[in-house]
């Protein structure tokens, strides 16, 4: 389970005159925790919407898994193993807790209109492990009790959970969380940081995008560092943390 | 919740069912026009659980929903009428109008799904109108729909020997045209719920969901958003293509009258009062709002007459008139619709009781 | 060539018109998302007011010129209030509700104001009165009227006091303030309901003006001549990008244009296979064709998918 599972080749990005990303290239590992830091509007979203099919790249491109990936469309990436959280969380806030994490199986299963009309065993049997799943993957983030609430009625942290229940539901090989520690106070950053190394004990490879350097210098197996677009380091977190140009680009000198 | 278990317990389904077997015989007591008010009332409800669909289950506002309806009463109208001697049988037709519509739902959404939710709607209405002027002037050079004046003698509902026109005694009772087509409407009808339940609570249905709820999470999580827009839309469209059929064969007549914005607009009103995308709210709000205006139809003059001893504004305006503030103050009052799905959708129990079927 | 010019110029009249009814729909659309199904009734009751009025005043011995200005001035006064009630009576309440509440209101709306405007006028034509000398100029073999003259110039001078009032004013900032984001504009110290209510009330008086054009150009009015102007209107304005001002009048005038080109040529474009009774999809098949390529219109902002 060694190896590379994302590569990032001179990805590159512009708005209008604005060069979002400029030229970034890097590499994921199977099986580590890959945090993606920067100051705001260093580009860290946009490289993450470039991969997971949001944006087109102007340049440049990436490939997964051992194929090239192209992600001109964001059902596709999913298809192919890359699940996302989003910053400002998106759920489908007038659907239970339960029916998100089951939408999240979407991609791997099968059961078309004529199966759900008709009823037939295999789209029973389908529905019934959908919903299995669904179950088991909220109790691996602790939120089965709130199974049957609507999601727009889960507390904050609660939501940041079941989106990353939703997107485990598609069995990802990378799983890409947006900022997941946003507006968390202490003990739920702490809880969230034994979510996500569970996750990655269970073999699933997670791509953090986060502002909290402290959970992601604790949490990363490697770290790399976004500035006006372009990449400034990439390195295990003793280095990057010690590093001029990155203490430089966090204190604006 | 309570309500629920009710529609659900065995009482509850006799209860609903023998309601159902009776209410024409009511209705025919007050005349065979109330039967037909009550035919057009289930006509509605199926219309409107086929809009539910695209509406409350995929969040694609279509105002242009009678162009399916359209399209599937001409079909029937052009293809068992002397207008062409032609004289099909009902599975040929109903499929053909079905289908007809299914893919008149694919040509206008492919190019238009992508369209964000308002812009899609005026895109629809255009389009309805466009089949609208289309039926009133297809009758030069060569004449299709015989313009404004539309199609008439139009074949009834037949199978084999069995005609759902005129009076036919059965074990001794006599079921009069309306009567008969009532239960035919009832049986489509309690069709299409069932297809409505069965999708709402599957693969796809919660895929429409989640459409609606948030097309970027959507797609983020796998969801091919511009197939399934068309699927929930051409789905829509077929429904109304039945219906439509069904529409013509009951009326014996079809004109372009029949299929003005304002029937799209009923039907949609009919959803968003009901409940959208709750069944039980939606099948509700057809039954309403296709009875009110009957209702008031003939109740609007004589309490006028009652009341001031002479007609002091034309009835017809009235009860429009009345039919809008309905609108208007349901709205006000019970934004959500009258029977709005309840916020708790399920019971705690019932995840294990689903899960052990 | 004589009719190429002739159909632009007609074009550019009830372009003017559709333009003038197209920015009562944007206005709304662009503040609060909301599309005032109701807004060609305003319309079509500011056609009425004017008949009532100038027609009894002129009855009554007033000079022509003096009844016309008494029917224009208590048309748009009508439609004013009337805009605001709508806004404060059936809109107001429904700002939080969900999304096609309000749009079910509004055909609520449409629907009542149908029916009283039947109730109060009859179920008949109404006669517009003369309000204007019947003038013909000829200009390189197109014909064209003193009031359609007219129609064009008011339309012009109004939109350009529109976009001053929108861009040069303070109640335009907040306007445009409250569109981009009501929250932050009201936390900015921005009245949102003053902002709304004047929308409308805008919007209103451009409708009322609007009326009166239709009703001098073509001198009959109806109760039911509102939907289909609101209609027609509507999709200029989703034409031209909604929400958008600019927008919207281009969107109106280009949608004029279209049709009148449209009916008369369809009849040689199709080889006498249509006629110009088609002239209504005219402003659909565009709408759809535009929407194809431009999903936001013509001059409508890119609303780009955000993550």
């Amino acid at each position: 389970m060694t190896g590379t599972l994302l590569e990032a080749k001179a990805v590159a990005k512009h708005f209008g005159g604005v060069k979002a990303l400029r030229d970034v290239s890097l590499t994921i590992r199977r099986g580590e925790i890959y945090g993606l830091i920067g100051p705001n509007g260093a580009g860290k979203t946009t490289f993450f919407n470039c991969m997971t099919g949001l944006y087109v790249p102007d340049g440049g491109g990436f490939s997964f898994d051992g194929k090239p990936l192209v992600a001109d469309a964001p059902d596709k990436a999913a298809a192919r193993g890359i699940a996302r959280t989003f910053q400002n969380i998106r759920l489908f806030g007038n659907m239970t807790a339960l029916e998100n994490v089951m939408v999240g199986r979407h991609v791997r299963t099968r059961a078309g209109v004529l199966g759900a009309i008709f009823q037939n065993p295999a789209t029973k049997a389908e529905e019934a492990a959908i919903r299995q799943r669904a179950i088991d993957l909220l109790h691996y983030v602790r939120i089965e009790e709130r199974a049957d609430d609507l999601a727009k009625n889960l507390s904050y942290g609660d939501q940041r959970r079941l989106e990353i229940a939703r997107a485990l539901a598609s069995e990802p090989k990378l799983l890409c969380l947006d900022e997941p520690a946003a507006g968390m106070n202490g003990t739920e950053t702490e809880q969230l940081r034994e979510l996500i190394d569970g996750i990655r004990r269970d073999g699933t490879t997670i791509l953090l995008i986060e502002h909290d350097v402290k959970l992601v210098m604790g949490l990363c197996d490697r770290v790399a560092v976004l500035d006006y677009g372009a990449l400034v380091i990439e390195d295990v977190p003793a280095v990057v943390q010690k590093d001029q140009r990155v203490i430089e680009a966090y204190l604006g000198a | 919740m309570k309500n629920s278990q009710f529609f659900r317990s065995t009482a509850g389904i006799t209860l609903m069912a023998a309601a159902l077997i009776v209410l024409p015989f009511v209705a025919a007591l007050g005349g065979q026009a109330w039967v037909r008010i009550l035919d057009f009332a289930i006509l509605y409800v199926f219309l409107a659980l086929g809009l539910n669909i695209v509406v409350g289950l995929a969040g694609l506002l279509d105002l242009g929903y009678i162009a399916f309806y359209a399209v599937g009463a001409y079909t029937w109208a052009l293809l068992a009428s002397p207008h062409f001697g032609l004289h099909l049988p009902i599975w040929v037709i109903l499929p053909i109008g079905g289908l007809l519509a299914c893919l008149a739902g694919v040509v206008l959404g492919s190019p238009t799904l992508k369209l964000r939710g308002d812009y899609l709607a005026i895109v629809t209405l255009g389009f309805g109108e466009i089949v609208r002027i289309f039926l009133n002037n297809l009758n030069a050079p060569i004449n299709v729909t015989n313009g404004p004046q539309g199609i008439t003698l139009i074949d009834p509902v037949t199978f084999g020997d069995f005609k759902f026109s005129g009076t036919t005694q059965i074990f001794g009772i006599a079921l009069s045209g309306p009567q008969k087509y009532y239960y035919l409407l009832v049986a489509l009808a309690i069709l299409v719920v069932i297809i409505n339940l069965r999708l709402q609570n599957s693969r796809i249905g919660r895929a429409w969901q989640a459409i609606r709820e948030d097309e970027i999470a959507a797609k983020a999580i796998g969801i091919n958003t511009r197939n399934l827009k068309l699927l929930a839309f051409a789905m829509g469209a077929s429904f109304g293509g039945v219906a439509g059929g069904i529409f013509s064969a009951m009326q014996g007549f079809v004109s372009p009258e029949s299929f003005s914005l304002i029937e799209s607009i009923m039907i949609l009103a009919m959803v968003v009062l009901g409940g959208m995308g709750h069944i039980p709210g939606v099948i509700l709000g057809a039954v309403l709002l296709s009875i009110l205006p009957e209702a008031l139809r003939y109740g609007v003059g004589p309490i006028q007459m009652a009341l001031f001893g002479k007609m002091l504004v034309d009835p017809e305006s009235l009860r429009m008139l009345v039919f809008g503030l309905a609108l208007v103050l349901v709205m006000r009052f019970k934004p959500a619709g009258l029977w709005p799905a309840p916020e708790r959708k399920r019971e705690s129990g019932e995840i294990q009781q689903v899960t052990a079927k | 060539m004589d009719i190429f010019l002739q159909q632009i110029i007609n074009g550019l009249v009830q372009g003017s018109i559709y333009a003038l009814v197209a920015l009562g729909y944007t206005m709304v659309y662009g503040i609060m998302g909301l599309i005032n199904f109701a807004h060609g009734e305003v319309v079509m009751i500011g056609t009425l007011v004017t008949i009532t009025v100038a027609s009894s005043l002129i009855k009554a011995g007033m000079p022509v010129a003096l009844a016309g200005l008494a029917g224009l001035s208590a048309s748009v006064l009508v439609c004013m209030a009337l805009g605001w009630g709508l806004e404060r009576i059936a809109y107001r309440p429904l700002r939080n509700a969900p999304r096609l509440t309000p749009l079910i209101t509004a055909i609520g709306m449409s629907i009542v104001l149908q029916n009283l405007a039947m109730m109060i006028w009859g179920r008949n034509y109404m006669t517009f009165p003369s309000l204007l000398p019947k003038v013909d100029f000829e200009f390189a073999g197109a014909n064209f009227t003193m009031i359609q003259v007219i129609i064009v110039l008011v339309s012009a001078a109004t939109m350009g006091g529109l976009l001053l009032l929108v861009y040069r004013t303070k109640l335009g900032m907040a306007m445009r303030a409250t569109a981009q984001n009501p929250a932050v504009a009201s936390l900015m110290g921005v009245n949102i309901n003053r902002v709304i209510a004047a929308a409308f009330i805008i919007g209103s008086a451009l409708g009322a003006l609007a009326g009166v054009m239709v009703g001098g150009y073509y001198e009959i009015a109806h109760y039911q001549m509102g939907f289909m102007l609101g209609l027609k209107a509507f999709t200029a304005a989703v034409l031209g990008g909604i929400g958008n001002l600019a927008g919207a009048m281009l969107g109106g005038i280009l949608l004029g244009i279209i049709e009148a080109l449209g009916a008369g040529y369809i009849g040689d474009l199709t080889g006498g296979f249509l006629g110009s009774h088609y002239q209504d999809i005219f402003a659909f098949v565009v709408l759809i064709v535009v929407l194809m390529f431009k999903p936001s219109g013509l001059f409508g902002e890119k609303t780009g998918d955000r993550a």
